[in-house]
C-alpha cells in the first residue's frame, strides 16, 4: 500500500454517483447539459447539489446536446471552468460542437457515459458513441469502473487545463456496467480535490480580460491549416500533461494512472487487449487460465486520444499474438479503432506479433468470461501455430 | 508577396487580438456590380449608410461623398433600400 499525503473517504457510489461527486467537488463555473439515459443520473444528482447550495455553479439547462457543448462553449471562452456529461445520441448531436470546443482551444471536459448509437435504437453500452469522436481533437480516456471515473475526470481536468495542452477531455465509461453499478468508491477531501485542479486559469478569457478579441472568426485557406497545425501540437503535449498529473495524483491517491496498464502480461504468450469494464472481466479470465498454466496477459488501454503508441509497442512488442477486443464496429475499414491504432503502434517492431480482433458486445451483449475465454484460446493457437485464419470476428454474436 | 506567418506565431485558436481589423481584408475583389450614387437624385437621408453591411457608404458632415470600392462586395443592399432611387448597380468591368 502507498503512503498518500491525504486520507481518503470511502463511499458507495455508482459511476455516475462518482461522476457527480467530482463534479461537485470541481464546483465547476458553468454546467450546460440537457438529459440522455444513461448519463441522466449524473446530471440530475449534480441539480440536486447545485440545488442545494453545495456548489455555486451556473446549470445552464438547454433544450439539445448541440446547445449544451455550444453553451459550454460560450462559456469557457468567457473564462469559465466548464464541465458537462452525455451518452450516445446526445453525443452524436454534439458532434460539430465538439471540434469547435477543440479547435477554440477551450478545456472543457465531459463525462461520456457510453451507449450504443442508433439504430436500431438502444440504451445499452457499448462504445460506438466516442469511437465515432476520436479525431474531435478530445483526449479520451477510459475508465474500468466507478473509482476510474472518479479519478480520470480529476486527472482530465488538470491535463486539459494545463497550457501546452488546452484541448478539452472526455472522460467514458461504461453505460449501466459502471454507470449504474454501486461499488466502494475511495473519494479525496473536498480541500485536496480544489488544491488538485487549482483555481482556473483560462488562456484567454472575453469576460475578464480587458483587451477585447474576436473568438471563432472564418479562417480560410491561407491560416486554417496553421490553426490546426497549432491544434495538433496541443495534443502532442497531452501524453506529458496527463502523465504530470496523474503523478501528483497518484501521491494524494496512491493510485497509479498510466496509458496504458497490464496485467500479468511480461511474459505471456498471448495478451488481450480491452478497454473499459471488460478489462475487469479480462483480468479474471487471465486468472482462470494461467491456472490452467496457460500463458496469457492483459493490456488495458485507458487512453485512446492521444493514444499511447510507444507504451503500447513497449507492452506488446515481446508477445505472440495480441487479441484486441473492441466494442464498435468499424465499418468497411479493416477491423475495429483500436486494432488499426494498436497494429500500426507494432509496425516497427522488429518481431511484430500476430494480431487479431473481436468485436464484442455491441448494444449491451453481455460479454462473459466463457466468451473471452474463446476469444484467448484462439489467440493461444495462433500463437502456437503463428497462422492467422481469420483477422476479424465477432465475439458472442449468432 | 506579402510573407504570412507559420504556426507558432500565430494567436492561440484562431483568435483574432486586434480590435477592427476587418479593415485590412480587402472585399472589393468579390464584387460583380458596382453602386453607382446620383448625387441630384440623394437627399442624404443616410438610409443606404445604415443599411451597408461592410461600412462602405462613405459620409462626410452628414453627405454621402461616395463608396469605399476597396471593401464594398456588391451586394446592393444600398441600392435596393434606397428611397429616392439614387443608387444603380452597374456591371464592374474595371477588374
Amino acid at each position: 500500500m502507498v503512503k498518500t499525503s491525504v486520507s481518503q473517504i470511502k463511499m458507495p457510489l455508482t459511476g455516475n454517483d462518482a461522476g457527480a461527486y467530482a463534479m461537485k467537488q470541481v464546483n465547476p463555473d458553468v454546467v450546460a447539459a440537457y438529459p440522455i439515459t444513461p448519463q441522466t443520473e449524473l446530471m440530475q444528482t449534480f441539480a440536486q447539489y447545485v440545488h442545494d447550495g453545495d456548489v455555486d455553479t451556473a446549470l445552464i439547462t438547454v433544450e439539445s446536446e448541440h446547445s449544451a457543448m455550444s453553451a459550454c462553449i460560450g462559456a469557457a471562452a468567457a473564462g469559465a471552468r466548464t464541465m458537462t456529461a452525455t451518452s450516445a445520441n446526445g453525443f452524436a448531436l454534439m458532434w460539430e460542437v465538439l471540434y469547435i470546443a477543440a479547435s477554440l482551444r477551450l478545456p472543457i471536459t465531459m463525462a461520456v457515459v457510453n451507449r450504443a448509437l442508433s439504430g436500431p435504437i438502444n440504451i445499452h453500452c457499448d462504445h460506438s458513441d466516442s469511437m465515432g469522436a476520436r479525431d474531435a481533437g478530445w483526449i479520451q480516456m477510459y475508465a474500468e469502473n466507478s473509482q476510474e471515473a472518479y479519478d480520470l475526470w480529476l486527472i482530465g481536468i488538470k491535463a486539459a487545463e494545463n497550457h501546452d495542452v488546452l484541448l478539452p477531455a472526455m472522460i467514458m465509461y461504461d453505460g449501466f456496467i459502471i454507470s449504474h453499478t454501486m461499488e466502494v468508491v475511495e473519494t479525496l477531501p473536498d480541500d485536496a480535490v480544489k488544491d488538485y485542479v487549482g483555481p482556473y486559469k483560462p488562456a484567454y478569457a472575453m469576460l475578464l480580460d480587458e483587451k477585447p478579441f474576436t473568438v471563432g472568426p472564418l479562417d480560410f485557406h491561407d491560416y486554417y491549416f496553421e490553426h490546426k497545425r497549432q491544434e495538433i501540437e496541443g495534443m502532442e503535449h497531452a501524453p506529458a500533461a496527463l502523465a504530470a498529473a496523474a503523478t501528483e495524483y497518484e501521491k494524494l491517491s496512491g493510485r497509479h494512472y498510466g496509458p496504458v496498464e497490464t496485467y500479468r502480461a511480461d511474459d505471456a504468450d498471448v495478451i488481450m487487449v480491452a478497454l473499459g469494464s471488460t478489462a475487469g472481466t479480462a483480468r479474471y479470465v487471465v486468472d482462470v487460465l494461467r491456472d490452467q498454466g496457460k500463458s496469457v496477459g492483459l493490456m488495458k488501454l485507458r487512453n485512446f486520444r492521444p493514444f499511447p503508441h510507444a507504451e503500447v509497442a513497449d507492452a506488446l512488442g515481446k508477445t505472440k499474438c495480441v487479441v484486441v477486443c473492441d466494442r464498435v464496429a468499424s465499418f468497411g475499414a479493416f477491423g475495429s479503432p483500436t486494432f488499426m491504432e494498436l497494429r500500426s503502434a507494432l509496425y516497427e517492431v522488429p518481431e511484430r506479433p500476430p494480431v487479431i480482433n473481436y468485436i464484442y458486445g455491441l448494444g449491451g451483449r453481455d460479454t462473459g468470461p466463457d466468451l473471452l475465454e474463446q476469444a484467448f484460446e484462439e489467440g493461444l493457437r495462433v500463437a502456437r501455430t503463428g497462422k492467422i485464419e481469420q483477422h476479424v470476428s465477432y465475439l458472442g454474436v449468432r | 508577396m506579402e510573407k504570412k506567418k507559420g504556426w507558432k506565431d500565430i494567436p492561440l485558436g484562431g483568435l483574432i487580438t486586434e480590435a477592427g481589423n476587418a479593415d485590412e481584408y480587402e472585399t472589393g475583389s468579390w464584387r460583380t456590380f458596382k453602386p453607382v450614387l446620383d448625387q441630384e437624385a440623394c437627399n442624404n437621408c443616410l438610409i443606404c449608410w445604415i443599411f451597408c453591411p461592410d461600412t462602405s457608404v462613405l459620409v462626410e458632415d452628414e453627405k454621402i461623398v461616395g463608396f469605399d470600392y476597396v471593401h464594398c462586395k456588391g451586394c446592393g443592399i444600398c441600392a435596393a433600400e434606397c428611397p429616392k432611387k439614387a443608387i444603380e448597380m452597374v456591371l464592374d468591368e474595371e477588374k
